[in-house]
């Protein structure tokens, strides 16, 4: 507890610090060889360097005080700052549907860290009510941190967690369910969720936001208010990512779990279905569907949770010149599964044969998906396709490099038996794999071509 | 019993009771009476490549029309560091505004969107700010902190302005005083507003993310002339680095005034410096009228906290009022809302800028707040009354109101008419304490109008976007060696040079010095005919001849240096300085064939004396000595042109009968 007056000051500045018996949230006069400086020293981030001292001053501002140049420096006041969302009762009203929110971690509701100078998460209905009033006028909220991880740390473990603690609240007769999550890895879990809960009589909707809550112009409050509406309201009982159809402040999409793909770093409509259409378009008054057929929302609580997952599944993204080597590795490391991602219509060069061939007679299960994202592996079209295929490596059809990887994860968690493995593979359990791609299915526009450019600027996006 | 308030009367009777005057009229003593005391928020453009946090090019500008994109935001109110909501987030919440943003591909990219986090700050751009820190005596951080601001209106597409302190606690050195400044900071620029009607407002991105620094003063000056002084200092201070922008819009001002008892309140976006002067007069006053309203309310013995206005949503139908009325102010699904301000009576019509009254602040905050677009409302006490006795007299009746009330209607859609209610009630409750904290927006006649709640250090906190920039000591050694003069340094060498002082504005602001300076150290011309030369020739020549692509100040130290090399008298700068200030890319030896230049010697040139003293006297309609001698100089200027001081042929003249 003694660290914690300087919180975050290390080595010479925290030395410093204690010279002069300055606390961190203390008020501060300092004289150096750049002149005075006065205002509360602020905790430090500890990644940072031990040779500054940081400092609010009366204007707001933060600065940085260079320890070399202290001359002398006073404590002569404390106000420590108590950084609180106000918090309110999440109001109860009769006749809106009861929405359980799972927290997972993730920026869709956070706070400042001082210690990392980051943002946290932190999350209950009151401080959600506080930040986000239009929610009561949505549903009847409830919530629960399943538990606290960024989006990257998200795994088999969570997923399975979040699979069960979904069953149980199935059976108590929820209307709605909402997870928050970081978008990193947004796609991943909801592919899990749509293996692990089959059959939900409810809508399941994940939502995040590109641009954390502690901001202005975040697009935390109007995903999660999209979520709330579809989950609570909407008639989809599937697995879902709700999140910005344009980077404007206009209307959320619903895509299915097994579509959907974050591809952007940091763009707010980041979230894309791939080779479909998305499910429908969600604003806070309501829905507009664009598929005709779904799974709609059901009365009887029969869901199926199945929380298998094994983690001896990798992935393999294929380049040019790849080694066997590679796969010899992943295969004497002892894992059972691999994901490929090939080029083309689903290839990796002839130098690998002999790798695949040795992996094949241990067992290890092998899928072959694509870097091109849009599209079918077709391993029929030239003699590599066949040779790989003679060798014991499976097409995936049009599944998504990261939905075939949980996917295989989800049945080796399950089984061992190839047969039984292909069948739970390739057998569609919401679209990963589709008979048919559409026609709009692929639209990836060119900036700079006239007509597209015309679009743009008449289609607010 | 018929009211007889007259708000005309009460209007003029409140201006005086304040003891208003014009400002011409007013000195130092006036400004003592009221405490008089005003503070500059001083924002400057850099000159760079770059944007200052992206790599778009900076100062492209486009028209309004001329964008590839357009989308929407909302501004939601966030924590700031120290866990306090801010009032002017709140406020701006309130207006539940669509904020477009126009965006052309040329200027801006997916930063300005705040769809792409900030890449690092423009060295070019800290460099230049950290030059002007130092200039301006500043204590220099050790380590700068980028911090976001947040700013509700719309106006920075993130919410949030990223903006750093580079230096606190300096002073500039006016004539007569010396004036503290609290600091400088580096921040991006925003967006420039292209409309703003009813709930949607719109803006470009083109100005968006300019660098600029802002400094900032104490509150030390004491009447309307220093603060315009201190704010031609500071700007002439940021030019003399030569690495900022001039032109409209590089440099803008926010002002901050107060009198005795009143608050810091902040015009925002004062353009011209000129300005200042009576926009900080009236402001004073207004506080100072203000202060008056709160006594005059306290004399009413009424309780603020129970205080509380009354309202009727008017049936349309049914009101005696003209078709003219409603086909020229009210707009489909418009409602009219009759509102009583018990106890108000001639405070509506009370004074408090030279035709403005407290009416005018409720309507101000009706039109920003409510979104309600002017004119927004009518009352019982308007000059020219939009309705009459008998009209009012029927509305009393309906809220129970007598005379000692003041009554207002005001327009608007059913949304918003909750806003507006809680808006005229905060305000009137506002003045009972006298002067609310806000920031208003000037206008040329020198008077404001309500543009928001003043933020607090509350809307600030860190940008968890980018990481801490050190500045070590030899770094700033570094920047500090390559500082120009100071400006009062300057201003004394002019003195110094016999320089007239009404050149100094005209010098200073247009940065002229390092070139007077060159002039005079390097070719040795006199310093007081080289000040003049700029300060008056120059600056007569930019008012009166249209300036050519490329012409630069340069182009006149290459003048002096050719007449001096050539050998030329400094008398032909004279009719050279307007070819060259038109086509700048002209030789100089064609400007001297152009102007007809032939090299004379002295006796050549007064060789015709005699001849042309007779001819005079031939013609001699003066037998005057001086018109004979004044007429033959006009004969033989253009022969002594660039060959010999005229002061020279002068004497000559005079000496030869």
């Amino acid at each position: 507890m003694d660290n914690d007056i300087f919180q975050g000051y290390t080595g010479k500045a925290l030395a410093i610090l204690q010279k002069y018996n300055v606390r961190v949230w203390g008020k501060a006069k300092m004289e150096t060889t750049r002149g005075n400086f006065e205002g509360t020293v602020l905790p430090r981030a500890e990644h940072q360097d031990d040779e500054h001292i940081v400092m609010k001053i009366a204007t707001g501002y933060n600065i940085g005080i260079d320890i070399k140049t202290i001359n002398t420096m006073k404590e002569v006041g404390y106000s420590k700052a108590n950084y609180a969302i106000p918090e309110q009762e999440f109001p109860y009203s009769k006749g809106l549907p009861g929405v359980k929110l799972f927290g997972t971690g993730g920026t869709i509701a956070s706070r400042l860290d001082y210690r990392t100078g980051a943002v946290i998460p932190a999350f209950s209905p009151g401080e959600l009510y506080g930040a986000v009033p239009e929610l009561a006028d949505i549903c009847n909220l409830e919530t629960e941190k399943v538990f606290a991880v960024f989006s990257e740390n998200m795994g088999p473990a969570q997923y399975i967690a979040l699979a069960k603690a979904i069953g149980k609240e199935i059976e108590k007769g929820i209307d709605g369910i909402v997870i928050g999550h970081g978008t990193d890895t947004l796609h991943h879990t909801a592919a899990a969720l749509t293996f692990m809960v089959q059959n939900p009589p409810v809508p399941i909707v994940l939502v995040g936001s590109q641009r954390s809550s502690d901001r202005p112009s975040s697009d935390a409050a109007l995903n999660l208010m999209h979520a709330m509406y579809a989950a609570g309201h909407g008639d989809i009982a599937e697995v879902m990512v709700s999140m910005f159809g344009p980077t404007s402040d206009d209307y959320g999409l619903l895509h299915k779990g097994t579509r959907v793909r974050k591809m952007h770093s940091s763009y707010r409509s980041t979230f894309r279905t791939i080779g479909h259409t998305p499910l429908a378009m969600v604003r806070r008054t309501g829905i507009e569907h664009i598929h005709k057929d779904y799974k709609p929302r059901r009365k009887d609580r029969n869901v199926k949770i199945l929380p298998y997952f094994s983690d001896k599944v990798t992935m393999l993204y294929y380049y040019p010149g790849m080694k066997p080597d590679t796969i010899d590795a992943l295969v004497d490391a002892g894992y059972k599964g691999i994901v490929i991602v090939g080029t083309g219509l689903g290839h990796v060069n002839k130098e690998l044969y002999p790798a695949i061939e040795r992996a094949h007679k241990k067992g290890v299960h092998m899928y072959m998906t694509l870097q091109t994202i849009w599209g079918y592996v077709h391993m029929f079209v030239y003699d590599t396709g066949r040779d790989m295929m003679a060798r014991g490596i499976i097409p995936a059809g049009n599944m998504l490099p990261e939905v075939a990887f949980i996917k295989l994860g989800w049945a080796l968690g399950q089984t061992d038996d190839p047969e039984k493995v292909k069948e739970l593979m390739l057998t569609p359990i919401n679209d990963e794999i589709t008979e048919r791609e559409p026609y709009n299915g692929y639209l990836v526009y060119q900036g700079g071509v006239p007509e597209v450019e015309e679009f743009v600027q008449k289609v607010r996006k | 019993m018929k009211d007889t308030f007259d708000p005309k009367a009460n209007y003029k009777a409140t201006r005086k009771k304040i003891g208003y005057q014009p400002r011409k009229k007013s000195d130092q003593k006036t400004y003592d009476r009221i405490g008089f005391m005003s503070g500059l928020e001083v924002h400057q453009q850099l000159k760079t490549k770059y944007k200052l946090f992206c790599r778009c090019p900076a100062g492209i500008y486009h028209d309004d029309d001329n964008y590839d994109a357009e989308l929407i935001r909302h501004m939601r109110p966030t924590l700031s560091e120290l866990g306090e909501y801010d009032g002017t987030a709140l406020m701006e919440f309130k207006t539940r505004k669509n904020i477009f943003y126009r965006i052309n591909n040329e200027n801006a990219c997916t930063y300005e969107v705040d769809d792409t986090p900030p890449f690092l700050m423009d060295k070019e751009a800290l460099e230049i700010a950290l030059e002007i820190s130092l200039l301006s005596k500043l204590n220099v951080v050790g380590e700068v902190h980028i911090t976001r601001k947040q700013y509700l209106d719309g106006s920075i597409p993130t919410g949030f302005q990223r903006t750093a302190i580079l230096g606190v606690e300096g002073t500039i050195e006016l004539k007569n005083k010396t004036v503290r400044l609290i600091q400088l900071s580096i921040e991006e620029d925003s967006c420039r507003e292209i409309s703003d009607v009813g709930h949607n407002r719109i803006y470009k991105t083109d100005r968006l993310g300019m660098p600029l620094i802002e400094t900032v003063t104490y509150p030390d000056m004491v009447n309307p002339n220093e603060v315009k002084e201190a704010c031609d200092y500071i700007r002439f201070l940021n030019r003399s680095t030569g690495k900022v922008l001039t032109g409209p819009g590089a440099g803008r001002q926010d002002v901050n005034v107060s009198c005795k008892g009143g608050t810091r309140v902040e015009i925002k976006g004062v353009s011209h410096t000129k300005w200042i002067p009576e926009l900080t007069h009236n402001e004073a006053f207004r506080q100072w009228a203000l202060l008056a309203i709160r006594d005059e309310l306290k004399s009413r013995k009424i309780d603020p906290e129970k205080w509380a206005i009354s309202h009727k949503i008017l049936n349309i139908d049914k009101l005696s009022i003209s078709e003219k009325f409603k086909k020229d102010h009210l707009q489909q699904n418009e409602k009219l809302v009759l509102v009583k301000l018990p106890d108000f009576q001639s405070i509506l019509s009370h004074f408090t800028q030279p035709g403005k009254m407290f009416a005018d602040e409720l309507s101000g905050r009706l039109k920003v707040v409510a979104c309600l677009e002017h004119p927004n409302m009518f009352h019982t006490e308007e000059l020219q009354p939009t309705f009459d006795e008998k009209f009012w007299d029927e509305m009393r009746k309906t809220l129970k109101a007598d005379e000692k009330d003041a009554m207002l209607i005001f327009r608007g859609p059913e949304d918003d008419i909750k806003t507006a209610l809680e808006t005229i009630q905060e305000r009137c409750q506002m003045a009972f304490e006298g002067v609310p904290k806000e920031t208003r927006k000037s206008f040329e006649d020198g008077t404001t109008i309500f543009e928001r709640v003043l933020p607090g250090a509350d809307r600030m906190y860190p940008d968890t976007d980018s990481a801490p920039i050190p500045l070590p000591d030899d770094y700033i050694e570094k920047l500090r060696k390559r500082l120009p003069k100071d400006i009062i340094d300057r201003y004394k060498q002019l003195k110094k040079w016999e320089i007239p002082e009404d050149t100094y504005t005209y010098i200073l602001s247009k940065n002229l010095f390092p070139h007077i300076e060159r002039v005079i150290k390097e070719l040795h011309f006199d310093p007081k005919f080289t000040g003049t030369f700029f300060g008056q020739y120059l600056k007569y020549v930019e008012g009166h001849y249209k300036q050519g692509r490329n012409f630069d100040y340069h182009i006149v130290y290459g003048m002096f240096k050719f007449i001096r090399e050539r050998k030329l008298e400094k008398n032909i700068l004279y009719p050279m300085l307007p070819m060259i200030y038109e086509q700048p890319q002209m030789e100089f030896e064609s400007v001297l064939t152009d102007i007809r230049y032939k090299p004379h010697g002295k006796e050549e040139i007064i060789a015709p004396v005699d001849f042309l003293r007779e001819k005079f006297r031939e013609i001699g309609r003066k037998t005057n000595h001086d018109a004979e001698n004044n007429w033959i100089m006009g004969e033989l200027r253009h022969r002594a042109m660039g060959n010999l001081d005229y002061a020279i042929l002068k004497k000559e003249l005079n000496s030869k009968k």
